[in-house]
């Protein structure tokens, strides 16, 4: 059975004594050193963040913490004893739970099964008390003020409701140390604050928090303290009160970063190389038509769920249309499947990078000739492995991919360098018009600007982009213009020159008044 | 502005409608065929489908459990053979009573799942393997102890007896149903509500949905699904005793190709393959629908041969509306 396990000298206890002391963790996985010299501490009743670039190790440090790996070396203490968590379950008997950043959702059972799995109210021994899960999954609900029905299945709900239900459950086990990674990414503001509520209200009863996330400003608005790591190192925990965003960032990565506004090209095109007209697809795209410049970078704002990605996909091939009409460069085509969108020089970066951009078991190189593979055959089918080889290591020196070789298992990489693979897939398959959705999710801040930098390149050289993102900061910076959307519809366009983050969450929320948008800065 | 919450779910695509146009296709079939030939609807023939069904039936109770967990059993058609091998054993050679009989022939079914259970769960063997390799273990096994030939009940008349027998022409004249069938549809209801009120079911639909996911959260996915693949044995073990009841003797050469009618009820009746999603009620309508089309194409004079085309012809039209129906979403 797994409980803490006492080692040989107990630790004499303290009158603070912290909740959780992890000291000299070392953790490698196969061709990985994932941490070396891994330290962290967490005071009851405090919200302590944990910050590094993709890579860095601290969602494999937290994961440790919550039983989903061993630790090769190293000890950690639970309110000052040792202790050996040697599963998900023996952790969450101590005390410990964590919200993953992928949702751990059964998507065929519904929300009240999916919060009480493993644990479930039983009649009689063997026998579910399906009554009891659902009465006591509404009190948990209703306790976080969400409108959902227990019994629905999990499918039939948006991410952003599958994201609160996670939380939900984690937030049940009355946990003493509660662990979120990347909690924020999927959620509205209404429901950030939300979150921020209860985890204020967690503090208040002594609960520990550790709060992994890459949004610097909502880590400065609710974090007690920030432990910084890099390259599975322990770098520095600082009090968040008093440190600059800069010291902040030089110690994740080492270096300084261009943090300015980068030029953005002024010349731009008169040519259109992208339009769309009067695009229908049910209640998910209403009636959408833009224009896309040769050279220019398009933004498309709006709230998760306002039919960007819809669009992107339709534009694409991915999805059908009811109604509408595509020009690539003039003329008019038809989009039936994502063939047809690389045929017209389209490609779509898609959100989901592990699911829809990259074949995750498979290599650098693979993955870069993926959709070009017909430029490097031979006689029957026979596919060129010279010049495969030859292209993968243009890109990845182009592009600056961190990788050891272009045989590395594309899993393997970091989410930044990832994405970069997947651009590399789009360049070598020549396509002109490029949409990202979400480009630096979930990627690092030193990660990000290379990006960016990237995207500035692409369309100097004369690509056109449309990317959609719902960090408003990043789509003011980046966009030559952009467009927002809400519920399906097309509700505002700006120029960069006269957008500002008030006038596009007008737009994305389209309302009249101007909402105060403090979880953004 | 209202965030939305729920997607929305048409009725054409709710687990229900599966069910319903799966006993549409039931009672179509048997409006074609009663008005192709005279001699369908006559009494035996009826007691001739349900006869043929319940073997397979109860096989695919428990295949269903186990597609269920995004799993496959390709062992089931020949452990039921060692079943019922054992149980003559037990009866014949041992000679020990009825009763012990059919306990061994369940309990080595159970066996059987939990040797698959281990492979898969433990040794991390893909189910499509590991049962592959324990079909042909059981295969050989009964040929084996049964010393190649068949095991004959002709001492214990009461086997063949109470199985075949008719409880409920006892209680009604003239209705003449075997016992048999009985025991399948006490089986298929305690397998509804194992599936639907314990927690063994739920893990299944766990597991099936995201075994990860229920292994984060902290559920025991191994001995959960080494339980699921022994239940499964178990109605393995069940089938191997009707069927040896049904013949009077265990018949070794047999058992091989059942667990493809077995598979083939439970597709049709709605449960996917890929694991999260299945009903009792769904399996039983399927193995009726292919029992039925054997049995209607039968009466009508269409040869042997050509039955199977159309049975398979009707297993891809089946999974294939089910994947139309869902693409509704």
């Amino acid at each position: 059975m797994e409980t803490p396990t006492p080692n040989a000298m107990p630790v004499p206890t303290l009158a603070a004594t912290p909740l959780v002391v992890m000291e000299g963790i070392e953790k490698s996985f196969p061709g990985v050193h994932a941490i070396s010299q891994g330290n962290f501490d967490l005071r009851p009743g405090e919200v302590h963040a944990l910050l590094g670039e993709n890579g860095a190790g601290k969602s494999t440090l937290m994961k440790i913490l919550a039983g989903v790996y061993t630790a090769d070396a190293g000890r950690i203490l639970y309110k000052g004893q040792p202790v050996t968590i040697t599963s998900p379950r023996a952790a969450q008997q101590l005390g410990i739970s964590i919200i993953h950043q992928e949702l751990n959702l059964m998507p065929h059972l519904s929300l009240a099964q999916n919060v009480f799995i493993g644990r479930e109210p039983r009649k009689n021994g063997f026998i579910l008390d399906e009554k009891a899960i659902n009465a006591q999954t509404q009190a948990l609900f209703d306790r976080l003020n969400l409108k959902l029905d227990p019994r629905t299945r999990v499918t039939d709900l948006t991410v952003a409701s599958q994201q609160m239900v996670e939380i939900t459950k984690a937030l049940s086990f009355d946990a003493e140390v509660l662990i979120m990674d990347e909690p924020t990414a999927a959620l509205t503001e209404a429901e950030i604050n939300e979150l921020f509520r209860i985890i204020a209200q967690l503090r208040a009863k002594g609960v520990g928090i550790v709060y992994i996330s890459h949004r610097l400003e909502e880590i400065k608005r609710i974090c007690d303290r920030i432990t910084v790591m890099r390259d599975g190192r322990f770098i520095d925990t600082v009090q968040t009160a008093g440190v600059t965003m800069d010291r902040i960032i030089n110690m994740m990565v080492g270096r300084t970063i261009f943090e300015g506004a980068p030029e953005l090209p002024e010349v731009r095109s008169p040519d259109v190389v992208l339009e769309a007209r009067g695009l229908n697809r049910g209640r998910a795209i209403r009636d959408v038509s833009f224009t896309l410049n040769r050279g220019e970078i398009l933004g498309f704002a709006g709230l998760v769920g306002a039919g960007r990605t819809e669009v992107a996909r339709a534009v694409f091939g991915a999805d059908p249309l009811e109604s509408g009409e595509i020009y690539v460069q003039g003329k008019r085509v038809e989009t039936h499947s994502p063939q047809d969108g690389v045929r017209h020089g389209i490609a779509y970066l898609s959100e989901d990078r592990k699911r829809y951009g990259l074949a995750l078991g498979m290599d650098v190189e693979t993955n870069i000739v993926l959709a070009a593979f017909q430029k490097f055959l031979g006689l029957l089918g026979w596919v060129d492995n010279a010049r495969t080889n030859k292209t993968a290591q243009q890109y990845t020196q182009a592009l600056a991919i961190k990788t050891p070789s272009t045989r590395q298992k594309v899993k393997n990489l970091s989410g930044g360098n990832q994405q970069k693979v997947i651009i590399a897939k789009w360049l070598a398959a020549d396509t002109e018009i490029l949409i990202f959705d979400e480009p630096t999710r979930g990627i690092d801040v030193g990660a990000k600007s290379e990006i960016y930098r990237l995207l500035n390149s692409l369309a100097q050289q004369g690509k056109s982009i449309i990317m959609i993102s719902s960090e408003l900061p990043e789509v003011l910076r980046m966009s030559h213009r952009i467009i927002v959307m809400c519920e399906g519809r097309i509700t505002g366009e700006l120029d960069s020159r006269e957008a500002t983050q008030e006038k596009i969450i007008t737009f994305a929320t389209a309302r009249g008044d101007v909402t105060a948008a403090p979880a953004f800065q | 502005m209202e965030t939305q919450v729920v997607k929305r779910r048409s009725l054409v695509n709710s687990d229900a409608m599966q069910r319903i146009l799966a006993f549409g296709a039931l009672i179509g079939l048997f409006i074609v065929f009663s008005l192709a030939s005279p001699n369908f609807l006559q009494f035996d023939n009826i007691t001739g489908i349900l006869l043929a069904t319940a073997v397979n039936g109860v096989l695919a109770l428990g295949v269903t459990f186990i597609i269920i967990t995004g799993g496959i059993d390709l062992s089931v058609g020949t452990v039921m053979t060692l079943s019922a091998v054992m149980t003559g054993i037990c009866v014949t050679v041992w000679r020990l009573p009825v009763p012990l009989g059919v306990l061994a022939g369940m309990v080595t079914g159970v066996l059987a799942g939990i040797v698959n259970g281990i492979l898969i769960a433990r040794m991390k063997i893909p189910p499509f393997i590991a049962t592959l390799g324990v079909l042909y273990v059981a295969k050989g096994l009964a040929l084996v102890l049964s010393g190649l030939k068949p095991i004959y009940f002709n001492d214990t008349p009461l086997f063949n007896q109470v199985v075949m027998g008719s409880l409920v022409g006892a209680l009604i004249p003239g209705f003449d149903i075997p016992n048999m069938v009985l025991i399948f549809f006490v089986a298929a209801i305690v397998a509804s509500l194992i599936l639907t009120k314990t927690v063994l079911g739920r893990y299944a639909f766990a597991l099936g949905s995201n075994e990860e996911a229920t292994r984060l959260s902290g559920v025991n996915v191994n001995a959960w699904k080494i339980g699921i693949y022994a239940l499964g044995g178990l109605f393995s073990g069940l089938a191997g005793v009707l069927i040896a009841a049904r013949l009077n003797s265990a018949q070794p050469a047999l058992g091989q190709g059942y667990e493809l009618d077995a598979i083939a009820a439970a597709v049709i009746g709605g449960t996917s393959l890929s694991g999260g999603e299945g009903t009792i009620l769904g399996t039983v309508i399927g193995a009726f629908i292919i029992s039925t089309l054997t049995n209607g194409l039968r009466i009508m004079s269409v040869p042997q041969e050509w039955q199977t085309v159309i049975t398979g012809a009707i297993v891809i039209l089946a999974v294939y509306l089910d994947i139309l129906r869902r693409r509704q979403s």
